[in-house]
């Protein structure tokens, strides 16, 4: 499979790995953050932590957009979906993740119309084939997915439509890395930079991170040997003393972005004076709400909105976890009380939860990989 | 008020606890799991009920034979490579062949909504009957009721079939030992992606069919070659490769070790798989099966599997070791590794 198999070649693999260990420096310990859920994924699937030297440490992000959203957000949404004419449309993945009464698709068990989308514009297909109901749609994610909704409420205006809003939850990277990087127990040597909103945003809003906090950054893809190559890159700076900005995904990033996507963007959202996120708390301009002049397709606006804040539960270190504080087996609940099937938190639910990543891939593997890369 | 208790057993433990059934309890996975485990065995075979196989194997005056049910609820029920009527025939047929039994008879049992146009069902009566001849079954009868419009979905199928074990083959997952051998049949993943294909929400098409089929041709040569070699034999179908291994290693106590670049998956089912973030070994099957067999009969089984007519892409594809005992690891050639569990949830509902 093109762009795929090339990424993914063991010789190549194999030789990256060995470059990582060639410049790591054996008295020096690494602490990388990825920070895309993407990118926390991708480490466990393929499996690369066997790979590293056990002095490059990889720290889980806060990108995954599922487990940022607290929890009051998703009771709040299905609260105005109790409504026997609306139909609660989403992504899949919001689907098991845990309200205060139930999941999306627990409650869809019980009765609630809700429905799996694969893009908005689905549920504007939704809204047109039930013109009786109205459909809201449940979104969600960084800068990737926020053009995709921006385009949705612009198609939904010009054409009309009324039976249809958005329930926005979409949030902005910047701030949440700034917040980490304020979080005075968090130590870093540099970051591995998300790929996907990089395509929107590009490389140049990384530029503080370089200049002002001195880290190195390297924008990366999402195949085993972007991340290896990402990490070669930021060892080469790390061995150097420099803190660059670098684009190892330029087959897909552009250093400037995508223009068309963030004019669309301008037009429909404005920054919220603040947003709480899971584990970060409130944080300011870190999130989007729908501007006045689309009021009509905006959720929030159109339905009573309980503004439900709900704390975690006291056990779960989501927050913690979140923060790349502590390691998802290290939360007290990880694994007995928090399982992909029972799921506390958030980030046990989407496939770019580090919780989730961990449990399905790396969990249960104990001391086994010396004995298995052997004879594989 | 269950036989085993009446004969002076334990009383059976109900371990499921969950206050509603949910789609994932029907989707072969966890949930699936812990209904049948929590709540059907213990009421029906009481407290000391034994792992669960995909066909009973019972003994009536004397006479040993195989017998298992299945129903089939898959939507849209035409799709690229078959519909439900050959489904409901080879589903049946192959939960007996990897039994060990050879499939003899189906009784159907159709379940109607009104309104079904005729010639949609005298073409699934149609399919149902070219998939009983090509498997070498013959249908004893059946039973068809029909419920209101809107209260079913076209046309449901529950199929029974019984057959005859084969003479020599033990299927047991107690038997199972470390250095045995993996074997899949073929590509896997095809009915999964081809059911989400045809339902066309996604806006993606691929060149891709269903790989319903009857199994029992190529176990009867895993058989033939590996006779007393074959450990345990199993279709994945819903919850996939993964779902039936993870379940083998939790029955047996051993680890299932994976060679992913061994894993025959075509660039359609990979392609699906990657943009929609799902994993082949959790997608549904409906014409391949999974042997495990002793080390040293491994080869001479292979080989008998690639020589049958749609055996070819066979292969061999792991090995039972001692760790990690109870789960599924999956390696990769460059030494990175990561456990596969059983499928969570339902990312696919109503496959089959």
């Amino acid at each position: 499979m093109k762009y795929v198999d090339e990424f993914r070649d063991p010789e190549l693999i194999t030789r990256a790995a060995e470059e990582i260990r060639r410049l790591a420096d054996p008295n020096r310990h690494y602490r990388l953050m990825e920070v895309c859920g993407g990118h926390t994924h991708a480490i466990y699937r393929f499996g690369l932590k066997d790979v590293l030297p056990s002095n490059i440490e990889l720290i889980h992000g806060p990108g995954c957009p599922v487990c940022v959203l607290p929890m009051g957000r998703i009771d709040d949404a299905l609260s105005v979906a109790k409504d026997p004419d609306v139909i609660f449309a989403a992504f899949g993945d919001m689907m098991r993740v845990p309200g205060t009464h139930g999941s999306p698709l627990e409650h869809k068990a019980r009765g609630m119309d809700v429905r799996i989308v694969y893009s908005p514009t689905d549920a504007i297909k939704l809204a047109k084939m039930n013109p009786q109901k109205h459909v809201m749609f449940f979104a969600i994610g960084f800068e990737t997915t926020a053009p995709s909704t921006a385009l949705t409420l612009m198609r939904a205006k010009s054409e009309g439509l009324h039976n249809f809003s958005i329930f926005c939850n979409h949030v902005t990277i910047i701030p949440a890395i700034r917040a980490i990087l304020d979080s005075p127990d968090m130590r870093l040597d540099g970051f591995i930079g998300p790929g996907h909103v990089s395509t929107v945003i590009g490389c140049r809003p990384y530029e503080w991170i370089a200049k002002n906090e001195r880290k190195p950054i390297v924008v990366c893809g999402f195949e085993p040997l972007d991340l290896l190559q990402s990490i070669v890159m930021l060892l080469t700076q790390l061995q150097k003393g420099e803190a660059k900005v670098e684009n190892q995904y330029k087959r897909v990033v552009p250093w400037e972005g995508n223009r068309a996507a963030l004019r669309a963007m301008a037009e429909t959202f404005q920054l919220r004076p603040y947003f709480e996120w899971r584990g970060l708390g409130f944080i300011s301009q870190s999130a989007l709400r729908i501007r006045e002049q689309y009021a009509e397709w905006d959720s929030e606006r159109r339905f009573q909105v309980p503004g439900i804040r709900v704390t975690d539960p006291k056990a779960a270190q989501c927050g913690e976890v979140l923060k790349g504080v502590l390691k998802p087996a290290q939360c007290k609940l990880f694994g007995r009380e928090c399982t992909p099937e029972n799921p506390v938190g958030a980030l046990m639910v989407s496939s770019e939860g580090s919780c989730a990543a961990y449990y399905n891939y790396e969990h249960r593997k104990g001391g086994l990989l010396t004995t298995i890369s052997a004879s594989a | 008020m269950s036989a085993g208790a009446k004969l002076g057993n334990p009383v059976p433990k109900i371990r499921f606890r969950e206050p509603q059934i949910e789609m994932a309890h029907g989707a072969g996975g966890k949930a699936s799991r812990r209904l049948v485990e929590g709540l059907f065995a213990p009421l029906l075979f009481g407290a000391s009920s034994e792992p669960l196989g995909d066909a009973a194997h019972l003994k009536i005056n004397g006479t040993r034979m195989a017998v298992t049910t299945d129903s089939f609820v898959v939507k849209p029920i035409v799709f690229p490579g078959g519909s439900i009527g050959e489904l409901a025939v080879n589903g049946t047929v192959n939960d007996l062949a990897v039994s060990g039994a050879k499939p003899e008879t189906l009784v159907l049992s159709l379940i109607l909504e009104a309104g079904l146009r005729t010639d949609v069902l005298q073409a699934e009566i149609q399919a149902i009957a070219d998939a009983a001849q090509k498997a070498g079954v013959r249908i004893a009868g059946g039973d068809t009721k029909v419920v209101e419009h809107g209260k079913a979905d076209g046309m449901y199928i529950t199929t029974t079939g019984l057959g005859a074990p084969l003479p020599g083959v033990e299927i047991n997952t107690q038997s199972v030992r470390r250095s045995d051998k993996v074997l899949l049949s073929g590509p896997i993943g095809d009915h999964g992606i081809t059911i989400l294909l045809a339902r066309g929400d996604l806006d993606m098409e691929g060149d891709l069919r269903s790989d319903t089929r009857s199994v029992f041709p190529l176990v009867s040569a895993v058989v033939q070659a590996a006779g007393p070699g074959v450990r345990w034999m199993r279709d994945p179908t819903r919850g996939g490769v993964a779902t039936s291994l993870n379940e083998l290693a939790r029955d047996c106590g051993l680890g299932v070790v994976l060679f992913e670049d061994s894993i025959p998956v075509r660039d359609a089912v990979r392609g699906a798989c990657e943009l929609l973030g799902l994993d082949p070994l959790h997608i549904a099957n409906e014409g391949q099966f999974l042997a495990v067999v002793a080390p040293e009969f491994a080869d001479a089984a292979l080989k008998s599997l690639q020589e049958t007519p749609g055996g070819d892409e066979a292969r061999i594809i792991g090995e039972i070791r001692e760790q990690p005992a109870g789960s599924v690891l999956v390696t990769t050639l460059y030494g990175g590794s990561r456990i596969v569990d059983m499928l969570v949830g339902d990312p696919l509902p109503r496959i089959c």
